[in-house]
């Protein structure tokens, strides 16, 4: 109970300033580090606060006061327990090369099961193409009906064509595909909230058409088409779609909380960073994956030749192999240190 | 009302924060929608500037200026201005972790790349829904990045002076028990009772004199003050006199202090 408010006021003042000048400078730089000494009285001026608001909070007829002590509580209560990694800078390339495989490093478990749902997935694509001749016609969606006609017949439209067809469009379309990727890919990865089931129909329909366009070429005898067209962009913009798929069994995961004691809150505080390096790992690759397929793989023979495109896309896979799986990424250790 | 948030520190100590509904949320995000319109007319305008170069460069630069600014206007705004856009702040809303503890960028992120969920099947029918019915009035952008929104407001004491000014209170004439009525009346019902007084010509006649009827017995069951003072005053002056004492208790120097606090 406090009896004189006026001196209570008076003598608690300079602490509550002190505080508000300490989350200001802490709020205008986020980066900003305090020294041990700076951190005992932080600690102690919010401990002082919270006393008072204790103090306050019975007391009816100061309403301001009391609002204003709870909020300098409150902003002072999310800096001194908020025990995560302060938000580092910009650095996109470091995130690249080193967050992102380690982030996908540290989910591998989601990812192989994504490659499970895939191979299952393009095997039932498969099969239904080659022992159903209206499975095509029944699952391929609207945007895919040019793909409804003969492979063949298509080959030989594009081996014979005289013109350009994406001549003073290039960019544009390179814009739309990266837009449109990593639009589907943020929703699938999305679809995870409902438990990681929305993300593995999602990813289980997408791999099904791929299955059922990759058998339709290989039984109509165009494999080296199919391999000089698909690989160049495919290799990169296939393994950024499953990798948009792992982050969504990550969510899924993260809400299931099978065999992890650690409350829901938690459990998702726990994947934040890694979903976040798996968007940005994602979205980087169908950047490039969009320009790859505007500029090189709409082209084939006899503007380039098929070995020459299916090299490429070997040597896109291999690098991205190495990239994702053995790359060195930088030691937390050296890197704090530094 | 709302529903509110409450926080228990390790210390021992409460503090709330009023969640903020589907129905402000949504007047905030068609005010963003505007301001994304507006700027994605600005990228275009640039992209335009750009066809002098090359008209394919041109339609590439506003097919992705629009796309990046519709991803990237909530998550570049919330997280420069501490959980804000300019929808939330003129609704005066705000996100926040769910824990009250210091707002993530890879939680402002993920709240704004779920909206292609939340957005489902139009008109944000999966996150209005899952808003409603989500005790902490979450969309399922805000569940997984565990986030809130909250009312950011400071709401205005009424004007006291004017309300009770110009009235003799006998209650004042114990001041033992003027100060055992502000020891054991809580702030709730305090502020119960201040808002039946401001909004008393609102009410029905008969509800009026009803709910005062009831505040007074409370109050007097309270604190029990001597009845040749409280036996010929009508209920809704007892109930003014105990707002009195509750809310005017202060001297000019500590009434000019609290004022400035909370205009800090």
């Amino acid at each position: 109970m406090i009896i004189d408010l006026p001196r209570f006021i008076a003598a608690e003042r300079p602490t509550w300033n002190e505080l508000e000048q300490i989350l200001d400078r802490l709020e205008a730089d986020p980066y900003r580090q305090m020294s041990l000494e700076e951190v005992q009285r932080f600690h102690l001026l919010y401990q002082k606060v919270s006393a008072d608001l204790g103090r306050v909070a019975t007391f009816a007829s100061e309403p301001e006061l009391k609002r204003y002590l709870e909020s300098l509580t409150a902003r002072a209560y999310g800096e001194i327990h908020e025990t995560r990694d302060r938000s580092t800078k910009f650095r996109p390339v470091h995130w690249f090369v080193n967050d992102f495989p380690r982030a996908f490093r540290r989910q591998s478990g989601a990812f192989a099961l994504v490659m499970v749902i895939t191979i299952v997935a393009v095997l039932f694509g498969a099969l239904a193409t080659a022992f159903d001749e209206e499975a095509k016609e029944a699952i391929l969606p609207a945007q895919f009906a040019h793909l409804l006609d003969d492979p063949a017949k298509r080959v030989a439209e594009e081996e014979s064509a005289k013109h350009d067809r994406l001549d003073g469009a290039k960019s544009q379309f390179a814009s739309a595909l990266m837009a449109n990727n990593i639009r589907v890919s943020i929703f699938t990865l999305g679809l995870g909230i409902t438990f990681g089931l929305g993300t593995i129909i999602n990813l289980f329909y997408n791999m099904a058409l791929l299955g059922m366009v990759a058998v339709d070429y290989v039984l109509a005898g165009q494999t080296v088409f199919l391999l000089g067209w698909l690989l160049p962009h495919g290799i990169i913009e296939i393994p950024a779609i499953l990798i948009a798929g792992q982050g969504g069994l990550v969510l899924g995961r993260a809400l299931i909380g099978r065999g992890d004691r650690a409350p829901l809150e938690a459990r998702l505080r726990s994947i934040g960073p890694d979903l976040m390096m798996l968007i940005y790992g994602f979205a980087v690759m169908l950047v490039w994956a969009g320009i790859v397929e505007a500029f090189l793989s709409q082209y084939h023979e006899p503007a380039i030749r098929y070995w020459q495109k299916i090299a490429f896309g070997v040597f896109e896979g291999v690098a991205l192999v190495w990239f994702l799986w053995f790359k060195r990424v930088a030691d937390r250790s050296e890197e704090e240190r530094s | 009302m709302s529903a509110a948030l409450k926080i228990q520190t390790p210390e021992g100590i409460t503090f709330s924060f009023q969640l903020a509904g589907p129905v402000v949320r949504c007047l905030a995000w068609i005010v963003d929608f505007f301001v994304i319109m507006v700027i994605s007319q600005g990228v275009g305008f640039l992209g335009q500037l750009a066809g002098i170069i090359s008209e394919d460069f041109a339609a590439a630069v506003a097919t992705l200026g629009y796309f990046v600014v519709s991803i990237g206007y909530g998550v570049i705004a919330e997280w420069s201005w501490r959980g804000q856009t300019i929808g939330k702040r003129l609704l005066r809303l705000r996100v926040m972790d769910a824990q009250g503890l210091r707002l993530q960028f890879h939680q402002v992120l993920l709240r704004n790349l779920l909206r292609f969920v939340d957005m489902l099947p139009a008109f944000y029918l999966v996150g209005g829904l899952a808003c409603y019915f989500s005790r902490r009035s979450q969309r399922l952008g805000d569940l997984a990045a565990n986030t809130i929104v909250v009312h950011n407001t400071k709401p205005t004491e009424p004007d006291l002076d004017q309300l009770l000014a110009g009235k003799f209170n006998s209650l004042r004439q114990h001041p033992h028990l003027e100060a055992r009525l502000r020891q054991r009346v809580s702030a709730a019902e305090a502020r119960l009772a201040l808002q039946a007084l401001v909004r008393r010509d609102d009410l029905d006649p008969a509800a009026r004199v009803t709910l005062f009827a009831d505040l007074a017995e409370h109050f007097k069951a309270v604190v029990t003050f001597p009845p040749e003072i409280v036996e010929a005053m009508p209920d809704e002056q007892y109930v003014r006199n105990v707002v009195d004492i509750l809310f005017r208790t202060k001297t000019a120097d500590t009434r000019a202090a609290v004022r400035e606090i909370a205009e800090v």
